[in-house]
């Protein structure tokens, strides 16, 4: 009984009609929480003792960063079982998660370019955190590419949860890099076994973009993964049905 | 668990560890060049190589910093808490250079172990907080006080230990 849920997730006719009265609430909750983050980032907190106005790119940075990380684990999860169980649903949304990633990553590195600038320096260097995120956005392009490559969807899926696999080693090192090598990347500010050494005056509006990302990614994710079960599933008759309601 | 499942498991399984077991070697094996810079003390240790183009980093020495008075020269020391070296530089420091802030020079050391900089890059720390805060903190000394009072009290975010 336990794992019924899991199995009903094999169906991608459930996971559409199941998750279609979400998506209202999901959409109001990232834009109530992206919108109140970002005004009061970026309006309300106070300016840092060094950098002055020029942290307040944190608020896009850090949200995307995190995101980009967390979105590799779903991408290589759904992955792993979709090899495993042959779970159609889970295919779909590996499929669907890899553009977004690569998109948040792309979004972290040139966040980080342009706040590189004015506080270290250099728009680029090529330590170890900078470097390891490049190579996880190439693993997200990988994915997409392999996606496209194959004729059958099977291979398809096959070859890019492999790549996705191989490549959640990445996670860690870009988790770590900070830690293990020296980097000119700063340490990590938010911590979870020890006091994060942000004030408090500028950690909630972060918390608050975090939180709103991670809604907005969810969002994002059911948007992508709905559309590509209608794409898919298009020879079938509830599909059918579903365009002749309009 | 389906044995044809538990198989297919036990291979991802092996993909994802045996993927680790691979990079880590590899990073283990790689690990001198994935650092950016020498410390200080590897550098005075001898561990860098001289008149070739490397990185040093470590923190500002407060009230070292040297600044000819007819051009952009500037001498500073740069300090790990175990050994100096000093750094030689003739051009426009980053806006967050400060004494007691922690740098990533670009540059070659020479045979006096003089490391003459052609880049300097401000590394800043994880702390954030509002100017009224960190003055508040100051006064009541509790920042000195958790840092001992050494040079490295803004620079205590550095990770020297790999």
């Amino acid at each position: 009984m336990a794992w019924q849920w899991f199995h009903r997730l094999g169906s991608p006719r459930w996971f559409y009609e199941k998750t279609g009265p979400w998506m209202p609430w999901l959409a109001v909750l990232s834009a109530v929480l992206l919108i109140s983050g970002a005004v009061w980032g970026l309006a309300f907190a106070p300016a840092d003792m060094k950098q002055g106005n020029s942290y307040r790119i944190i608020y896009i940075h850090v949200p995307a960063a995190f995101l980009a990380l967390a979105g590799y684990y779903i991408m290589a999860i759904s992955g792993a079982i979709g090899l495993i169980w042959k779970m159609k649903l889970a295919d779909m949304v590996m499929k669907s998660a890899a553009p977004i990633g690569a998109v948040l990553t792309f979004v972290a590195l040139v966040t980080g370019a342009i706040w590189g600038k004015p506080t270290w320096g250099t728009w680029w260097v090529w330590d170890a955190r900078i470097t390891s995120m490049l190579i996880l956005f190439f693993l997200y392009l990988g994915v997409i590419a392999l996606q496209e490559a194959y004729q059958h969807q099977d291979t398809a899926n096959k070859a890019s949860a492999i790549l996705a696999l191989v490549g959640t080693v990445n996670i860690p090192i870009i988790y770590k890099s900070v830690d293990w090598w020296y980097t000119l990347h700063q340490p990590a500010t938010i911590k979870f076994t020890s006091e994060s050494t942000i004030h408090p005056s500028m950690l909630y509006p972060l918390l608050t973009m975090v939180i709103g990302f991670y809604c907005f990614y969810a969002l994002v994710l059911l948007l992508r993964t709905r559309s590509e079960v209608l794409e898919r599933e298009k020879k079938t008759r509830w599909v059918q049905d579903l365009a002749r309601q309009g | 668990m389906h044995p044809v499942r538990k198989q297919r498991l036990i291979l991802v399984v092996f993909v994802v560890a045996f993927s680790c077991l691979a990079v880590g070697l590899l990073t283990y094996a790689l690990r001198e060049n994935i650092n950016l810079f020498y410390p200080p003390s590897s550098i005075v240790a001898g561990q860098a190589p001289v008149d070739k183009r490397i990185r040093a980093g470590g923190c500002v020495l407060p009230g070292q910093v040297k600044r000819a008075a007819d051009s952009l020269d500037v001498n500073f020391l740069i300090t790990d808490g175990a050994a100096n070296v000093e750094v030689h530089y003739s051009g426009i420091l980053p806006d967050l250079f400060a004494e007691g802030e922690a740098v990533v020079v670009n540059g070659s050391l020479n045979g006096d172990g003089v490391f003459m900089a052609t880049e300097v890059l401000a590394k800043h720390d994880e702390t954030y907080m509002p100017p009224e805060v960190s003055d508040s903190i100051q006064q009541s000394g509790a920042l000195n006080a958790a840092n001992s009072g050494q040079h490295q009290a803004t620079c205590e975010g550095m990770q020297y230990g790999s």
